[in-house]
């Protein structure tokens, strides 16, 4: 193996990295904001929330866990139609996005459920015995109180969405994963599948070490 | 004022208040007591609309209290100040922002000059000044439960509802924050509202209890006529120390002492008086605010029971034979 094929190596992972970097971001940027609705939805209508339903709670919740239960791979080529329709196009780095926020998005939701819920009820009270409104008690006290809990869901979509983007190499999204199959796997490239696993080690470590310190300094 | 009248409330056809009638005086601190379960908790949270009731009315200051009109029960929770047991504070603010919170629920800046002298003298009251930028997990419980009081009183309320605010407390924290609930009725002038299972509480600070129980009111007064000489079995038996051995022959008597005459060295007086002795075999004093309040039990011969009746009655102390 000489210096052109590692230089070609070089390259080769350092464009995939900033496709995986480029999909993750995006993907965690969309679903969080998406996700976020019906969390709070779920956490309003939840039997101990500030306004109990529980149809809108079990139909919601029911749609959460039938989103949930889609094998990744499956979910990719059903959303082909939709991913045309929003991008433009199925295929490619950027397509890859659609599929992988979708996916995200009922996971991330249930986790950001999770979290609001966790606010202590007595804090709830309190805020009510003060006249707080409901728009006020939802951001001023269970957002408020729930950021670093929400913080450590988000560490875990990032963390997650690293690891679904390597099934994003079947509609050509590219990024890391996709090199350790194609490069590592199928061709018996094993420097490739050992960088590559490398990075992607690396990488994971970095995000929950950032996801660590935030959340101690954010609680 | 706060007038409650017939206030009844069921919780899934479990009924907890079965008709709750009272009236809380301005400036007063009104005790509920009673046994978990008792009802007095969502009592004090019908009064200012965290629960609903089923009948009756809670009138306030000439307001009536109405859960469905969410206008005007928030402008009614604005004059009234609320504590709790676990103290409910927000874990990610400091000691300020807590202060600071109620304010931000009415659009006032808690930055404005007005707002951070207020928050700074009340942080000053509550004695925290040197923890104002401490955060919760950083304080004790009676620390937190001053940053609570500090809260409940930022809005300028006329009235601090006390949920058991402290019985999660030990006895000496305990006594602090009594004492800084009675110098916020006397200084402040806010009606004082708490409801606890802790006679001592009830004894250091109220001036008017009712006893609850089953939902229901079984007396109400004040806490040295119900407590030194309950009239009730109920009231007794939540008072009795258990440990009560009485010697079994001759006539026991309970003299009470309270208000005037409780200074008159009665007892020495009988015994030179009526030329009997008498022993001396349970004896107790009570602290009601600054006063003390106490009770004895006499045990003698069966046939001076009838003249020491007569002197007792003579010198108005009360008195009741025990059985």
């Amino acid at each position: 193996m000489g210096i052109i094929s590692n230089a070609s190596m070089t390259s080769v992972i350092l464009k995939a990295l900033w496709q995986t970097l480029y999909m993750v971001f995006w993907s965690t940027l969309f679903s969080v904001i998406i996700g976020f609705i019906p969390a709070v939805v779920l956490t309003l209508t939840a039997p101990d929330g500030l306004h109990p339903q529980k149809a809108v709670y079990e139909v919601l919740s029911f749609l959460i866990n039938v989103f949930r239960s889609f094998p990744f791979i499956i979910l990719l080529v059903l959303v082909i139609p939709f991913t045309r329709l929003v991008v433009g196009k199925a295929i490619g780095t950027t397509a890859s996005i659609v599929p992988l926020t979708l996916s995200a998005i009922p996971f991330i939701a249930r986790i950001m459920e999770n979290a609001l819920r966790e606010t202590n009820h007595g804090v709830i009270e309190a805020a009510k015995s003060f006249g707080a409104s409901d728009i006020q008690i939802l951001f001023r006290v269970y957002v408020k109180e729930s950021v670093p809990r929400m913080l450590n869901g988000v560490i875990l979509l990032i963390i997650s969405l690293v690891g679904y983007s390597a099934m994003a190499g079947t509609v050509g999204g590219g990024g890391i994963g996709d090199i350790a199959i194609r490069f590592g796997y199928q061709q018996y490239k094993t420097d490739y599948l050992v960088v590559c696993s490398l990075i992607l080690i690396v990488f994971v470590q970095i995000i929950q070490m950032i996801g660590n310190f935030l959340y101690k300094k954010l609680s | 004022m706060i007038t409650i009248k017939n206030v009844e409330k069921s919780f899934q056809g479990l009924r907890v208040l079965k008709g709750i009638s009272l009236s809380i005086e301005d400036h007063e601190i009104y005790g509920i007591i009673g046994q978990s379960g008792a009802g007095k908790s969502t009592l004090l949270r019908c009064i200012n609309g965290l629960e609903t009731f089923d009948a009756g009315e809670i009138n306030i200051d000439g307001t009536v209290v109405d859960t469905k009109n969410k206008k005007a029960l928030r402008a009614l929770q604005k004059g009234i100040g609320m504590i709790f047991q676990n103290f409910n504070l927000l874990e990610r603010l400091d000691v300020y922002d807590n202060i600071a919170l109620p304010l931000k629920f009415w659009g006032i800046s808690p930055k404005s000059k007005e707002s951070k002298e207020r928050i700074l003298n009340l942080i000053h009251l509550v004695g925290l000044d040197e923890k104002i930028h401490a955060k919760p997990k950083e304080l004790s419980g009676g620390q937190k439960q001053r940053v609570a009081i500090a809260r409940a009183l930022v809005l300028n309320p006329q009235f601090l509802l006390c949920d058991e605010a402290t019985s999660a407390l030990d006895p000496e924290i305990t006594k602090g924050i009594l004492a800084l609930l009675q110098k916020i009725n006397k200084e402040l002038g806010i009606t004082v509202v708490v409801v606890t299972h802790q006679m001592e509480v009830v004894k250091q600070i109220c001036s008017k209890v009712a006893f609850l129980s089953d939902g229901r009111v079984l007396s109400e007064g004040k806490p040295e006529e119900l407590f030194i000489m309950p009239a009730n079995k109920e009231i007794k038996s939540f008072l009795r120390d258990g440990s009560e051995q009485l010697p079994k022959t001759g006539v026991n008597i309970q003299l009470f002492f309270f208000g005037e005459g409780s200074e008159e060295p009665v007892v020495t007086q009988m015994a030179r008086e009526l030329k009997e002795d008498f022993s001396i075999c349970w004896a107790k004093l009570e602290d009601f605010r600054e006063n003390v309040y106490g009770s004895l039990v006499l045990n003698m011969k069966e046939e001076d029971k009838d003249r020491v009746c007569e002197f007792l009655d003579k010198k108005k102390v009360h008195w009741e034979v025990l059985d």
